[in-house]
């Protein structure tokens, strides 16, 4: 299978003050496309700045990613929103969703950024919703939803662009065994049915099982490797 | 277009602030439409002079008299194409708080003043009545007086000859002024100077002003110097200047409206500015990791700094728009309540455009920094609640 990310000696450091510190030391991996990826590995070992720089939402101190074909460690910041907007989908512990607009307009968010009529965005976050199973809490607010939904509603603005990436931080930390199960399973399907390729950091090894592959982070280097079949 | 909810919603995400703020914002305009209206009202007699028409009036003070001689003398310098004269009367109407202006007029006063338009048969009336008597529509509004009418003035300045104070006058004819600015003319009364000459008890062939039609404004100075050389070194030495000019200095013995009307507006908006520029920080503070989700999913440096702006700039503009129509619903109610003694203008175009101008300049220089910090934002630290 063709690497849809690939990572070359990739390092990041962060300068905290009067201090330099080194997150992630010469990493080198490849995701291949329609791969589904458990980050996993303790607190400070990285994962999430890995995540970030997989999600152009950072830049490496040195090294390159590739994401299908583009290096995206060479961007600018305008290119690399345009890049995020079209190539890659977001989904965060705490949803982060915006409490003052329902979970359609949430959805609709990254459709704002495409060409797309207001008549279209409002159809594809309708689809979006239904393929998470919330179309009956549309015009709920964020507040009025549970966590579980919260996170679903999460995860339909993350994929209603279509992008062919979706990296997920700690996606069930914040939710309980069932809602958690909830949104990994939908994160299964999305990845087995839709051919989403899938970054997911997570500590709960129960949800790195939905996975296809776990790798382990430990002080900013990638210690361990484990295929598991599913 | 398409971002316009989000920035709808975020205005409104703190509903009591917001509402607080767009108050103070609708004060400030409202003050400043109600305010510009009384400069407005000031400058309109100065603006709307006929820039043909110059004033003679005594060197020394405006109630000094001018001789009735000078007419003659005046008519014949070269340039002057027609002159008329005026006295300031000032009686009241039943009661000394009816003030209004009232004067006594030369026959052709009305052709040097186009602006004053009576019927030709009204004309025709007042010329043949010696106390006939001519008002503006919104003086004869305010006592309800209509053609027929005997108007009695008490002329507490000037009594009659026959030891009366009374002055009754033959309501003849009532004017309209077309033009908005000079609306303040319709709270005049005119009247006959040769009545008043003949009938007062001790003022004979004197006069308050001349008026004095140009044919080529661009002489004026010339002329001006030509008529007070006229009365150079006697006991009533003229000042003769255009009617700008003397209406200019006229109201400024009042103050200057348009310099306490800035000074008062300044200090309105630095507040407003301080106000709102303080909300607007505090707002996008609290919303550091929206804005870091926005740009997560996409949204450039450039739209969310135009994002930010367009809410300071929607939260000024909407309560300027509200304190500016309310100014315009309140000013003819205002005039309403002074029963005509104060003519305050409509909320004109001229008062829309600036302080339209005024919102986006405020909108920009209050959202400029919270912008910026938006713009600014590190997607990672701003999601890290660093």
């Amino acid at each position: 299978m063709t690497a849809l990310v690939e990572i070359r000696k990739l390092s990041k450091t962060y300068v905290r003050g009067k201090q330099k510190v080194e997150v992630l030391h010469g990493v080198e991996l490849d995701i291949a496309a329609g791969d589904f990826l458990a980050l996993m590995g303790p607190s400070g070992s990285g994962k999430t700045t890995l995540l970030n720089l997989i999600g152009g939402l950072d830049t490496p101190s040195a090294g390159s990613i590739t994401v299908g074909g583009q290096r995206i460690d060479q961007l600018g910041s305008g290119a690399l929103a345009r890049w995020r907007a079209s190539h890659v989908g977001f989904v965060f512990q705490f949803y982060n969703l915006l409490p003052m607009l329902s979970a359609q307009k949430n959805v609709e968010l990254p459709l704002l950024l495409t060409r797309l009529s207001a008549a279209q965005r409002r159809r594809n976050a309708s689809i979006a919703l239904q393929l998470v199973g919330l179309q009956d809490r549309a015009t709920h607010k964020p507040n009025e939803l549970s966590g579980g939904q919260q996170q679903r509603v999460a995860i339909a603005r993350a994929f209603v662009s279509d992008p062919a990436l979706l990296v997920c931080d700690e996606p069930t930390g914040d939710l309980d065994r069932q809602s958690a199960e909830e949104v990994l399973g939908l994160l299964q399907r999305l990845n087995r049915e839709h051919g989403k390729t899938i970054v997911m950091v997570t500590h709960d090894p129960k949800a790195a099982e939905y996975a296809t592959h776990t790798l382990h982070l430990d002080k900013g280097e990638l210690v361990e490797a484990a295929v598991m079949a599913h | 277009m398409k971002y316009l909810h989000l920035v709808w919603t975020a205005l409104f995400r703190r509903k009591t602030r917001t509402a607080f703020t767009l108050l103070s914002v609708l004060a400030a305009f409202l003050l400043f439409g109600m305010l510009d209206a009384v400069r407005t009202a000031f400058d309109a007699g100065t603006n709307a002079a006929g820039v043909d028409r110059m004033i003679v009036s005594s060197r020394f003070s405006i109630i000094q008299p001018l001789p009735y001689s000078l007419l003659n003398q005046i008519q014949t310098v070269p340039g002057v194409k027609a002159v008329a004269y005026a006295n300031w009367f000032g009686g009241t109407y039943q009661d000394p708080k009816n003030f209004f202006p009232n004067f006594a007029i030369s026959p052709n006063y009305l052709d040097l003043y186009p602006e004053i338009v009576l019927s030709p048969a009204e004309r025709k009336a007042f010329d043949a009545t010696r106390t006939g008597a001519v008002v503006g529509a919104t003086l004869a509004r305010r006592f309800g007086w209509k053609i027929g009418d005997k108007i009695p003035l008490i002329g507490s300045i000037f009594p009659k000859r026959d030891g009366g104070s009374t002055w009754t006058f033959d309501l003849v004819g009532i004017f309209k002024v077309r033009n908005p600015q000079l609306k303040g003319l319709e709270q005049q009364m005119l009247f006959h100077w040769k009545y008043f000459d003949e009938a007062n008890a001790y003022y004979r062939n004197q006069v308050g002003w001349y008026i004095v039609k140009v044919a080529d404004p661009a002489q004026s100075d010339r002329i001006a110097q030509t008529i007070d050389r006229l009365s150079q070194n006697s006991d009533h030495e003229t000042r003769t200047e255009t009617e700008q000019a003397f209406q200019l200095a006229f109201a400024k013995q009042i103050g200057d409206i348009g310099l306490i009307v800035g000074g008062i507006m300044a200090a309105v908006f630095f507040t407003l500015l301080l106000l709102t520029g303080n909300t607007m920080a505090q707002a996008v503070r609290e919303r550091i990791p929206e804005l870091a989700v926005l740009k997560t999913l996409g949204f450039s440096n450039r739209t969310v700094l135009l994002l930010v702006l367009a809410e300071s700039m929607l939260l000024i503009v909407l309560g300027g728009v509200l304190g500016l129509g309310l100014a315009a619903l309140l000013l003819p109610a205002v005039n309403a309540a002074a029963g005509g003694q104060i003519v305050l203008p409509p909320v004109g175009m001229a008062t829309w455009t600036l302080g339209i101008a005024l919102m986006l300049v405020i909108g920009l220089v209050v959202g400029a920094l919270p912008a910026l910090r938006g713009m600014r934002l590190n997607i990672v630290d701003a999601l890290a609640g660093r």
